[in-house]
């Protein structure tokens, strides 16, 4: 065992100084959801809508003629449609800090609403300070967000640091998070999870397939994600999110992070 | 299909079929049922694999109309049994003399219509299901208990439910229930161009995103005729490859979580997430999505810059490995754990790292290459121990082969294009397979009139494992059930589909 204690000593830190100190030199390389251009874009092509498999790129008819809207709440960030868009309307990016509050926020909005961020139900940073503790229920994931979840613990992340915890039992949670596009069978059990948290709790569906149920959504076993089953309050899209942005939604629900995602809009 | 001797049969002659094939050595890899008209009666299929460089035996019958019944072959081959009850949740189709009747893709109190793989059986169309009680086995006995535990277990994991009847600390029988995460993805299939379908394969298994992804576009490709370009072959290679890298190097983490061995843990997780961070670098997603698709690859990749991060990994992750042989903590809890004879990982259909940990001397890579690995030295490492060390141990080499695999690939990179064109034929068919990090991967896809899916069914190595895995919890005992689960390394989501 002392050779163990050696071994990580003589490992050093491995831990990101991110959040605290560092913006950027997170997840390099890592393709986010796509970025809209939308003075570049010629909606009279309907190639990216044809790319779309969850239809998160729809065309919208409208007394003004036919408009694109996107809903990054539906995206799975598969680069489709960057690839087949032939003005670049549609372009990689390295946008994945999606957490939001309101689900709109997550759709394309051409004029930019100036409203208030939604308040969080009873104030949690004077409910809870600035811990939390989570509970995880999998409602039928492809496992890429368990993965991303599980990697939340190892060094490089060590969401302990930040004092945010995963807990067994739902008698000790403050949050449910939620991964899947809830199927038939994981409903029961993911509603008696919930019924088993004590008040005051908070809910947040992460990955596209709990937020809208993504391409796993609908179908003869799924829902389509978490609405009309559970109040959600953090929605994080991604496929799956990666652990960066995870940890950006959950330092949004603490209100220790701010939103990135306005109206569809990224940073702005 | 192309690389497969196809024998179109009656029904009452598959039993003598299947059984010549196993006196010759072959052992069936999986059965599937599809619709090859609307309304019409299914088609089951049987794909046999019979060693290196031989193509696959496949067996072909027809249910006569409207009884759409069979016969069990479960009692001889038990690797069919789950196949064949799962045919009957999704097909319809009735095995006589199951040794299993039982539900097992679907739960009890679903009630389908018609069976949801039926093409008449609508797209959008959610199953009416009210809770029905679990249908358990009894176990009788003074100081038996039952522990019905999750579906919601701790940790962050994956949804299943796993009942052990046990006495004091000695498991008696355990009795898993899966599939809470069945989400219908063959059926997400139907009606998509094979393009877009890439996306549906690589979404039913996140950890396994290469390997499906790569099984299904060569299934495409062996349906189409079509050749891929040398450097397109050799790039999946290495995708594959650094697929197999984050996924063991996790399990050596994960695997020191179960014997709490916390410093272990720590290390085989962050060298796990350092491999992800490199899929992020190199080739945009953490899980090598987005890559690829029938014909080819979406885009090229640099990988150079690959080599020189994973030259410093390397032996990084050799002292790890080292360490973790020589913790005698650690190893107690592993040698002798989880024991898997041959016999039962050969009858029982154990796949991957699990049966060759076992004495089954069987790697895709080699036996029927695909994408470069014709190119390639494969060794297949084996050890015949069958415990959850012997697990560990064809795992540990199989980290090093990868490595050296990447780096070799990356070294005889060619040039050239990285795609090409892939000509849809009318009702064509055609088998993709793929030896990924949990197993063998196969996949069978069907089109219609105008080249779209109809049908693609999905073998994930976890299926074939999660059959298997009870058989080494019986008659153990509780403290090394957690131990042995993770020697497994298996996953719900390939599994439940």
């Amino acid at each position: 065992m002392p050779i163990w204690t050696l071994y990580g000593l003589s490992r050093g830190l491995a831990t990101t100084p991110w959040p605290a100190k560092s913006e950027s030199g997170q997840q390099q390389g890592v393709l986010g959801l796509p970025a809209f251009n939308q003075d570049r874009c010629d909606e009279t092509c309907r190639a990216c809508v044809d790319s779309c498999l969850p239809e998160a790129i729809t065309i919208e008819s409208s007394a003004s003629g036919e408009r694109l809207t996107i809903d990054y709440g539906k995206c799975i960030s598969c680069q489709l449609c960057t690839e087949t868009c032939p003005n670049s309307a549609l372009e990689k990016s390295d946008h994945w800090a999606f957490g939001v509050r309101r689900r709109e926020d997550l759709v394309w909005a051409e004029a930019m609403a100036t409203q208030e961020a939604k308040e969080l139900k009873n104030g949690i940073r004077r409910t809870f300070g600035r811990s939390l503790h989570i509970r995880h229920v999998d409602a039928g994931s492809c496992n890429g967000c368990e993965s991303e979840l599980q990697a939340l613990n190892n060094p490089y992340y060590n969401l302990h640091r930040l004092g945010i915890f995963f807990t067994p039992s739902p008698r000790f949670a403050d949050l449910l998070l939620v991964t899947g596009s809830v199927t038939y069978a994981m409903r029961e059990p993911l509603l008696e999870t919930w019924n088993a948290m004590p008040e005051p709790k908070w809910v947040m569906a992460t990955g596209t397939c709990a937020v809208s149920g993504g391409i796993t959504g609908g179908g003869y076993s799924c829902a389509h994600g978490l609405d009309g089953i559970l109040p959600v309050d953090i929605y994080l899209p991604g496929c799956p999110p990666n652990p960066s942005a995870m940890i950006h939604a959950l330092l949004l629900l603490l209100r220790r992070a701010e939103q990135v995602v306005h109206g569809g809009h990224y940073g702005r | 299909m192309r690389e497969t001797t196809e024998r179109v049969l009656q029904p009452a002659e598959i039993a003598e079929a299947c059984r010549q094939l196993t006196d010759q050595g072959a052992r069936l890899q999986m059965a599937y049922a599809w619709f090859p008209e609307r309304g019409e009666s299914p088609e089951v299929l049987y794909l046999a694999d019979q060693g290196p460089g031989k193509p696959f035996p496949l067996l072909r019958c027809r249910p006569s109309q409207g009884s759409a019944q069979m016969i069990s072959l479960a009692t001889q081959i038990p690797l069919l049994g789950w196949y064949e009850r799962e045919m009957t949740d999704l097909c319809g189709i009735y095995f006589a003399g199951h040794p299993e009747p039982r539900l097992l893709v679907l739960h009890e109190g679903a009630h389908p219509a018609l069976p949801p793989l039926d093409p008449r059986y609508p797209k959008d169309q959610i199953m009416p299901y009210t809770e029905e009680a679990w249908d358990l086995p009894p176990v009788e006995g003074n100081d038996v208990q039952a522990l019905p535990f999750g579906p919601v277990r701790g940790d962050v994991l994956e949804s299943a439910q796993i009942a052990f009847y046990y006495i004091g600390e000695a498991i008696l029988h355990c009795h898993p229930r899966l599939f809470f995460k069945h989400r219908g993805m063959e059926k997400r299939f139907e009606g998509l161009s094979p393009m877009l379908g890439t996306l549906v394969a690589e979404q039913i298994s996140a950890v396994g995103s290469v390997s499906h992804a790569l099984a299904y576009c060569q299934a495409v490709e062996n349906a189409c005729e079509c050749e891929v370009p040398l450097r397109a072959r050799c790039l999946r290679t290495v995708l594959a490859e650094m697929e197999r890298l984050y996924n063991h190097l996790y399990y050596l983490g994960h695997l020191c979580h179960t014997t709490t061995l916390k410093v272990g843990e720590a290390q085989g997780k962050l060298l796990a997430e350092q491999c992800k961070q490199f899929n992020g670098i190199f080739t945009g997603s953490r899980f090598l999505r987005g890559l690829l698709k029938p014909g080819g690859l979406r885009r090229d990749l640099n990988l150079h810059g690959l080599r020189a991060k994973l030259n410093v990994l390397e032996p990084e992750i050799e002292s790890y490995m080292q360490a973790l042989e020589t913790t005698n903590s650690h190893l107690d809890r592993l040698i002798t754990t989880g024991h898997l004879p041959y016999q039962t990982a050969f009858d029982q259909g154990a796949s991957g790292p699990i049966k060759r940990a076992s004495g089954i001397e069987r790697d895709l890579r080699h036996d029927h290459p695909y994408a470069a690995y014709d190119r390639l030295p494969i060794e297949i490492p084996v050890r015949n121990e069958g415990d959850a060390h012997a697990r560990v141990q064809v795992r540990m080499a199989e980290i090093r082969t990868s490595v050296a695999l990447i780096v070799r690939a990356i070294d005889e990179m060619p040039e050239g294009p990285i795609d090409t064109e892939v000509r849809l034929q009318p009702r064509a068919e055609g088998l993709g397979w793929c030896e990924g990090p949990r197993g063998s991967t196969y996949y069978c896809v069907h089109l219609d009139d105008i080249g779209t899916l109809v049908r693609v069914k999905v073998k994930s190595p976890s299926f074939s494992n999660w059959r298997v895995f009870p058989f080494t919890v019986h008659d153990t005992n509780m403290m090394d059930y957690a131990i042995n689960e993770a020697s497994f390394g298996l996953t719900m989501a390939g599994c439940d589909r």
